[in-house]
């Protein structure tokens, strides 16, 4: 058998990270921060996605070709919001009347 | 053994082969849900950059306790997930099954609140459509927000159902002592299923949830 | 070659006589089998979406539009479109024959999810059924495209059965390309490694890529568009503050790699088809597998450019633009080899060599003409006339369809165990170039002159063009009908193929015609490289010939 067998107490351990980053994103959305509140929101957010996904989904544990498909995914995300959205905001920069 | 033996398909050379490849399938499938919620997450983003005062308006109407408990759930349900998948890795059916049990609830008491959370909007006139009533100027953008709330949330809780369906079928075959050491991908692949469910929750209760709830 | 035998039977155990009956088909598991229901499916498709075609050339031959009123005319294009595109040019050489061939190209019994790939077929039909429902019940006439809010709001047409037929269908592509990467990935035979694989599997690996990472996103754009009609939400409709250009970036996300989903698969069947009837090495292999990547790749980079007068921030069409011109970089590296695998190669004009040849001349006007649209200032000219509509039809039907036409010919054999009539097939080959290039040539001028696509009536004076594409249509179809008639014919008349009777040098001529249902009978080992005409001793080269011309193959 080629696979890794993860300690429990790593599952409980990232487990109690999970809730108490649970809380602290609830903690600092109540802080004004302005629009910083976003940013730390979803670094939050993506900090709590990585540990589901290297523990609880092994992927700190496995092969190569899977972390290059996990990242690729997460890559192509990125493309299509990045390349849309550099429409978006660029759009006001064109003045209308020039 | 005769059991992992009758678990290989004819067309794999052996039970390794036809392991790597159902993760690997699995892994591709869940790249192509991050694209397929990564659209609605694009429209999320270009609506909110233009209506950011109606997404926190409207955003206030959601009942913020309901959704962090929610996010404990799911973050505990992963745990119980991840757990199963370690009693499958040892052959120890009596503790995949509760765990498999467990995830199951956990996940039932998601769908749950998230039905009261549903009845709730609902009866105060938050579903877009003919029903939509919102006060103030921000009434249109209001409804888009409501629309993409219960599109992404809607979305969400259709992959927990089909989530919580998986795991029967696990539990089914658990109970028929299906699974082994040698022999659990099925288990192993459903866990990465119902944990990437997590990981879609974990950005929508921020996203959804949280906008400017410091005014 | 065999010396053609009279009606002879083909005895040996294969995919085809192993089991008969119709549960035996819609049961099986056998990714040849499957294949083979695809091809049924598309051609029936195929012909659906042509009949459409043939109703707007009708129609364009009066400058009135006589044929049929503006409406009709609108549901007609849309149809044809929706059609073509996602039920025929989509799945196509991927469902037909990358299910057939790529695990015999890499010496494995099956697909890595066989059921899976049954059920696909299924998915893909079921999502036909919902499209052939709205097509027959009054149509839709917004455009393959879907633009919102007419699509979401607007159109009076069965907007929902359509979008929900596509969104099923597009679960057809998604589990067609995870079957083929997990396969490609794991299951290659021993000795068969990355840079041995023929380039036909590095080109359905690229499209396999933009089937995963393309089509949700185009299934969830559409069940949007869908859900907006039903319960009239506003995503897309600028009244409530939605945005029409918010589903033009979701859509052509994924539609634009959609056109490589299209011309990769075809691009791989050139190559094969060029090595095999230069009789020579390709020439910078690594070059053009690396290229099939790049074009996947890059491809997704490039959508803003069929959005430059839509209201785009000029400064995103600058991006969009550089990149697709960009994306014509890994095209041109791939016409450059066949070129090069061509040049002193033992060239013979057997009918695959002529639509491989077909593709690159077709592809590259093609192309060409797609850079230029990506310049923006031509764009603002171009964009929604026939230009338009001539220069994609040069890569969908001179390029991929040619593709798929002669990736059949040079499999046939394979396939069903037997040749087809040479100088029928020749024959019909011609007739298709000229049909085609009759059909299209015209309207590069016409949209150049200002003629707009989507419109069923036009100035007086483009008619006499128009009339030569009706008349050049007319011809294609000729193209398209010879090829259904001499290849069944062949299924029971043609002579016995034998296993390679090009020869070509992939594993999948090392198994009998038709193969064995587990293809090999015992797993190959795979110690040469690919394409070595050269070095093949045990090829059976035709000419006699040969023997000069070999010292300068191996230059």
């Amino acid at each position: 058998m080629s696979e890794h067998i993860v300690p429990k107490r790593v599952y409980f351990l990232v487990c109690g990270v999970l809730l108490v980053l649970t809380f602290t994103t609830y903690g600092v959305a109540r802080m004004d921060l302005g629009r910083w509140n976003v940013v730390v929101a979803l670094a939050i957010a993506f900090f709590k996605a990585a540990l589901v996904a290297l523990f609880f989904m092994h992927v700190r544990y496995s092969p190569r070709r899977t972390q290059l498909v996990v990242v690729a995914g997460i890559f192509w995300l990125g493309i299509m919001m990045l390349l849309t959205l550099s429409d978006y905001l660029t759009r006001g920069w064109v003045d209308p009347r020039a | 053994m005769a059991e992992s033996r009758s678990a290989l398909a004819g067309h794999f050379q052996d039970l390794e082969q036809q392991r790597e490849a159902s993760s690997l399938g699995m892994w591709i499938f869940l790249v192509t849900e991050i694209m397929f919620f990564g659209g609605l997450f694009l429209a999320y983003t270009v609506n909110r950059a233009t209506h950011p005062v109606a997404f926190a308006e409207a955003s206030r109407h959601l009942d913020v306790a309901l959704g962090a408990t929610n996010t404990a759930v799911l973050i505990c349900s992963s745990l119980t997930m991840a757990l199963a998948v370690y009693a499958s890795q040892l052959g120890q059916r009596k503790a995949l099954i509760g765990f498999l049990i467990t995830t199951m609830a956990l996940g039932s008491v998601f769908l749950i609140i998230k039905g009261i959370e549903y009845a709730d909007k609902f009866r105060h006139h938050l579903v877009p459509g003919r029903a939509f009533a919102f006060s103030g100027p921000q009434a249109k953008p209001a409804e888009l927000f409501f629309s993409l709330y219960f599109a992404m949330t809607g979305l969400h809780a259709l992959h927990m159902i089909i989530g919580v369906g998986v795991l029967f079928l696990l539990l089914v075959h658990a109970w028929r002592a299906r699974y082994s050491p040698e022999y659990h991908t099925p288990v192993e692949v459903s866990g990465l299923y119902w944990h990437f469910v997590d990981i879609v929750w974990i950005f929508l209760f921020p996203l959804l949830y949280l906008i400017d709830i410091h005014r | 070659m065999n010396a053609p035998a009279p009606v002879a039977r083909i005895s040996h155990p294969n995919y085809l006589n192993v089991s008969y009956g119709v549960r035996s088909w819609l049961l099986t598991t056998d990714h040849k089998r499957i294949g083979l229901l695809y091809l049924v499916s598309i051609t029936l498709f195929f012909f659906l979406g042509g009949a459409f075609a043939v109703l707007i050339r009708l129609n364009l031959l009066t400058p009135q539009g006589d044929l049929v009123q503006a409406e009709t005319y609108n549901k007609l294009f849309t149809m044809h479109g929706v059609i073509m595109i996602f039920f025929f040019l989509i799945p196509s050489i991927p469902a037909v024959l990358g299910n057939f061939l790529i695990p015999l190209m890499i010496g494995a019994k099956d697909l890595a999810f066989p059921r899976l790939n049954l059920a696909s077929w299924y998915i893909f039909n079921l999502g036909g059924i919902f499209t052939l429902y709205a097509v027959t019940s009054g149509g839709v006439d917004t455009g393959w495209t879907f633009y919102t809010p007419y699509s979401s709001l607007y159109s009076n047409t069965h907007v929902v059965p359509t979008v929900v037929g596509i969104f099923i269908t597009g679960f057809s592509s998604i589990l067609t390309g995870l079957n083929f990467i997990v396969t490609i990935h794991t299951m290659r035979a021993p000795g068969m490694t990355w840079f041995r694989l023929p380039i036909f599997v590095w080109s359905h690996y690229a499209t396999s890529l933009i089937f995963i990472l393309g089509t949700p996103v185009i299934a969830i754009t559409l069940a949007l568009v869908g859900v907006e009609r039903i319960f009239h939400l506003g995503i897309f409709n600028p009244a409530l503050g939605g945005d029409p250009l918010l589903f033009q970036h979701l859509f052509w996300f994924y539609s634009h790699p959609a056109v490589y989903i299209m011309v990769l698969p075809a691009m791989g069947v050139t190559t094969e088809l060029i090595a095999t009837f230069a009789r020579k090495n390709l020439f910078g292999y690594s070059f053009v597998a690396a290229a099939s990547l790049g074009m996947a790749v890059i491809g997704f980079l490039v959508w803003g450019h069929h959005m430059f007068v839509a209201g785009q921030s000029v400064y995103a069409a600058m991006i969009f633009s550089i990149l697709s011109y960009l994306v014509a970089i890994p095209s041109a590296v791939k016409v450059f080899n066949w070129m090069a695998t061509l040049y002193r190669g033992s060239v013979s004009w057997d009918t695959p060599m002529l639509y491989g040849l077909g593709f690159i001349g077709l592809f590259v006007i093609g192309g060409l003409t797609g850079l230029f649209l990506a310049a923006l200032g031509l764009n603002v000219h171009v964009h929604d006339t026939y230009f338009v509509i001539a220069h994609f039809h040069y890569i969908m039907v001179g390029g991929a369809v040619m593709g798929y036409l002669g990736g059949l010919h040079y499999w046939w054999p394979k396939i069903s165990g037997r040749l087809y009539s040479e100088p029928l097939a020749r024959f019909s080959a011609i007739v298709l170039f000229v049909g085609f290039n009759l059909t299209f040539f015209p309207q590069f001028i016409l949209g150049y002159l200002g003629m707009p696509r989507r419109y069923h009536a036009y100035p007086p004076e483009f008619q006499v063009l128009n009339v030569l594409s009706t008349a050049g249509a007319s011809i294609l179809g000729i193209g398209y009908l010879l090829p259904m008639i001499y290849l069944i014919w062949s299924m029971r008349y043609g002579p016995v193929a034998g296993a390679n009777p090009w020869p070509a040098t992939g594993l999948e001529w090392q198994t009998p015609s038709p193969p064995p249902p587990q293809n090999f009978q015992t797993t190959p080992e795979v110690t040469w490289e690919p394409y070595d005409f050269a070095g093949r001793k045990d090829l059976k080269l035709p000419s006699p010939g040969l023997a000069e011309l070999r010292p300068a193959a191996e230059d």
